[in-house]
């Protein structure tokens, strides 16, 4: 390629590396494609080689790559760079920020509680047994069993009131928010056991549960794990995406020297360069330089817009020609983008209000099984029990009816169903996210990007007029020339090529001289820019038009197919021109369409469908998308949107299928009838177990029994959602 | 009994280094790269501290 602005000097990435005072600076960065010990090795070892750096170090799991250098003076993070470069590895830098540092320690101390609760219900147990044995009238003296119970208390309470802390916490902020969730009842579930148990072992009574209270913990701190990893493998994945896009600019200082920026440090007034194949990173004026932009992320419409000195260009614009010399003119928080950003933000805050499938069950079983428990103490002493055995038989009511199951139930289900997905390209961000898309009713595509593949194809021309002008579409980087270039297959190219930013490309094929690109450019007069298109002509030759269209995604129409089917309404919401749309709502044989939207007016729409009951899936990738996504019930982007985009989404599919709109629907719903089966599964256990203890039925080792298989059924059930096809 | 006031805490004890090994591993990070601690051991000319 003879593109003489590839010979500028590196970029200055020294933004991204990290000063810590009293210890070198380093610098994170993002590796792709080390798979084995030898890359390991070899990356290691040269990056370590390299003038001022001390040490290297590759987590071989993440992708992660930590650079420590000698000090600032020497530290050269581009020359990293270029050295994975060279070894076949791309590398970007990498900053998980504090969210993910905070998600981590949240791990940590979730498994350091498992790790407690663990000891503490092996330990227990081996006490308990004892006593198990002694219920069955086996030989144990009254001095044993209390022994045996002081033992169990000595270890079980110090574990239980450490790992149950997650459990404790989480209860009492939804306390003082004046709403009960699933962890209030297993607080005082957990809380009223040991009290009643040591009340029991001072008494000398027969009827201590230490080892029910820590082994409900064990199982119960599983699945908050469970739901933890979720979340954490869905954010680093999320995350190493953005990573990708690294949101940085090129800033020029007085001595023309360029720096790459992180965008927010970019300020008004500072002269920005932007090259082929980069978004404008703030709203600015050109300065100098020619080139076509592609806006359809920022308006769905898929022609190109030209640019030229004195003009305006908005952030977010794709760069296709020439390179552009921009002063800012706004900071990245004030640019165009922020103003659909708040959008997003109001949708988000009403997705927030969404309560989950295992709070709306909370909200029925508190009372229920609270209510019941008080019953058997008023009852039972009515009856002429006697306030001590009324009372152990109302706690028996609330240790038997833990929601042990209801606390597996959903993530372990959510885990699976992510887990399958994952394999299929789909990336879920949260369980919640699962929970709203299996009710969803009514299907939203965004056209550019979506339905269609969002890349420019060249409209059907004979082979032999395509490779007349192969040879100089094979010289341009231009994306419409590399199509050209791609349909014509391998062959020569043209020599003397000479590249006019913003116009076309110029140069020798078989020794005449010949031009491709804009309509001017070639020498046609007279021609309006209607549709995307490249013109050809030799020198004082008839001049050939390339009409390029946005091509239907192969799968699209199948995809409409199967989601009718399936007793869902699908529509096309657009930002280009209604003729377009009309055309690609066609091809996907999709009824209703509505085409030349302005992002706040994709919003309305889905919020007006919402008012009138539906439950909105939006499937979008561009900006002008990002505030309908957020106000969406459920919202999915492909791997290819803009990074806001995929903020928004609940979803990201990667791969070119938009088949996997209907796999993930599918799995959702499977998810929640899984789900649901074993809310049901919890409630007969429930029906079962709670009139027995109120009867006096239950003694601790029938409740240990009884807890852990409930769990093992409600977590063998969720498994079979892997061995489904 | 003299015997079993003698093993219960012995068990106990053991059980409490069992954690307080695992309480070690977590906080210097021994689970923070599986893939890469197998691939390490293959390799002889790397350097096998963490950073």
């Amino acid at each position: 390629m003879a593109l003489t602005y590839d010979l500028a000097p590196a970029p200055d990435l020294s933004a991204f590396l990290k000063r810590r005072p009293g210890a070198k600076p380093s610098l994170e960065l993002l590796v792709k494609g080390a798979r084995c010990a030898a890359c390991l090795g070899k990356i290691e070892r040269e990056t370590a080689a390299l003038a001022g750096v001390s040490a290297s170090r590759l987590n071989l799991t993440t992708g992660k790559l930590t650079i420590l250098f000698d000090d600032e003076q020497v530290a050269d993070p581009g020359a990293v760079i270029a050295a994975l470069e060279t070894l076949g590895y791309p590398a970007s830098p990498y900053d998980p920020g504090l969210a993910a540092e905070a998600m981590d320690r949240e791990g940590r101390r979730l498994v350091l509680c498992l790790a407690v609760a663990a000891f503490g219900a092996m330990n227990t147990m081996m006490f308990s047994v004892p006593l198990w044995a002694g219920l069955f009238g086996q030989e144990l003296g009254p001095a044993t069993r209390v022994v045996m119970q002081w033992w169990c208390a000595l270890v079980a309470t110090p574990c239980t009131l450490y790992a149950g802390r997650p459990f404790f916490e989480s209860a009492w902020r939804s306390l003082k928010a004046r709403r009960a969730n699933m962890d209030v009842p297993i607080s005082i579930g957990v809380l009223l056991t040991l009290a009643i148990s040591f009340s029991e072992t001072i008494q000398h009574g027969r009827d201590a549960y230490f080892d029910a209270a820590i082994s409900l913990l064990f199982l119960l701190l599983i699945g908050r794990w469970l739901d933890h990893q979720l979340r954490a493998r869905a954010r680093s994945a999320a995350s190493d995406l953005l990573a990708l896009q690294a949101p940085s600019a090129v800033v020029l200082d007085a001595e023309e020297v360029e720096h790459r920026r992180p965008i927010a440090e970019v300020a008004i007034g500072d002269v920005l360069i932007v090259r082929p194949g980069e978004r404008i990173p703030v709203d600015g004026w050109v300065m100098s330089g020619q080139a076509d932009l592609d806006t359809s992320l920022l308006t769905g419409e898929t022609l190109a817009v030209e640019a030229r000195a004195g003009e305006v260009v908005r952030a977010g614009a794709l760069n296709l020609s020439g390179v552009l010399r921009i002063q800012a003119i706004a900071r990245s928080e004030d640019s165009a983008v922020a103003a659909i950003a708040r959008l997003v933000e109001a949708g988000a805050q009403s997705k927030s209000k969404y309560v989950r499938l295992a709070d709306r069950a909370a909200e029925i079983y508190v009372p229920v099984v609270h209510s019941a428990a008080a019953l058997t103490f008023i009852g039972g002493w009515a009856l002429g029990l006697g306030p001590r055995e009324a009372l152990l038989r109302a706690v028996a009511v609330l240790i038997i009816t833990c929601p042990c199951a209801l606390g597996l139930a959903v993530p372990a289900v959510q885990v699976s169903a992510s887990a399958r997905l994952f394999r299929r390209g789909v990336l879920v961000k949260s369980g919640a996210a699962l929970e709203r898309l299996a009710e969803v009713d009514h299907v939203v595509f965004d056209k550019t990007g979506v339905l269609t593949e969002g890349r420019p194809q060249l409209v059907d021309m004979p082979a032999e007029t395509v490779a007349l002008a192969a040879p100089l579409a094979r010289a341009s980087a231009h994306p419409l020339a590399r199509s050209l270039a791609a349909r014509a297959g391998p062959g020569p190219m043209a020599t003397d090529v000479v590249e006019h930013p913003g116009l076309g490309i110029e140069g020798l094929i078989g020794g005449r001289r010949a031009r491709l690109g804009r309509a001017a450019f070639v020498g046609v007069e007279g021609s309006i820019l209607r549709e995307t298109e490249l013109w050809f002509g030799f020198e004082g030759d008839t001049k050939i038009r390339f009409r390029f269209s946005d091509r239907l995604r192969l799968d699209a129409t199948e995809t409409v197919a199967a989601l009718k089917g399936m007793g869902l309404t699908v529509e096309v919401l657009s930002g280009d021109t209604p003729i377009a749309v009309a055309a690609a709502a066609d091809g996907a044989d999709i009824e209703q369409r509505r085409g030349g939207l302005t992002p706040a007016e994709k919003a309305q729409a889905i919020e007006s469908l919402q008012a009138a009951g539906h439950k909105v899936l939006m499937v979008g990738d561009g900006l002008n998308d990002t505030a309908a996504l957020s106000r969406a019930h459920a919202a999915m982007a492909p791997g290819t949107a803009l990074d806001a985009s995929q903020n928004a989404a609940d979803l990201v599919f990667s791969g070119e299928q938009l088949g996997a709109v209907v796999d993930a629907l599918r799995v959702a719903r499977h998810a929640r009838r899984l789900a649901l089966q074993n809310f049901g599964f919890a409630a007969a256990y429930n029906a079962v177990a709670a009139p027995a203890a109120m009867l006096g039925l239950i003694n601790p080792f029938l409740a240990a029994l009884a807890m852990s298989g409930s769990s093992l059924v409600v977590t063998l059930n969720a498994l079979r959602l892997r061995a489904a096809r | 009994m003299n015997i079993f006031m003698m093993l219960a805490p012995m068990s106990v004890f053991l059980g409490l280094i069992g954690v307080g090994a695992f309480w070690w591993t977590l906080r210097h990070g021994q689970y923070d790269d599986p893939a890469g601690d197998a691939a390490r051991i293959l390799l002889e000319d790397v350097e096998d501290r963490p950073l």
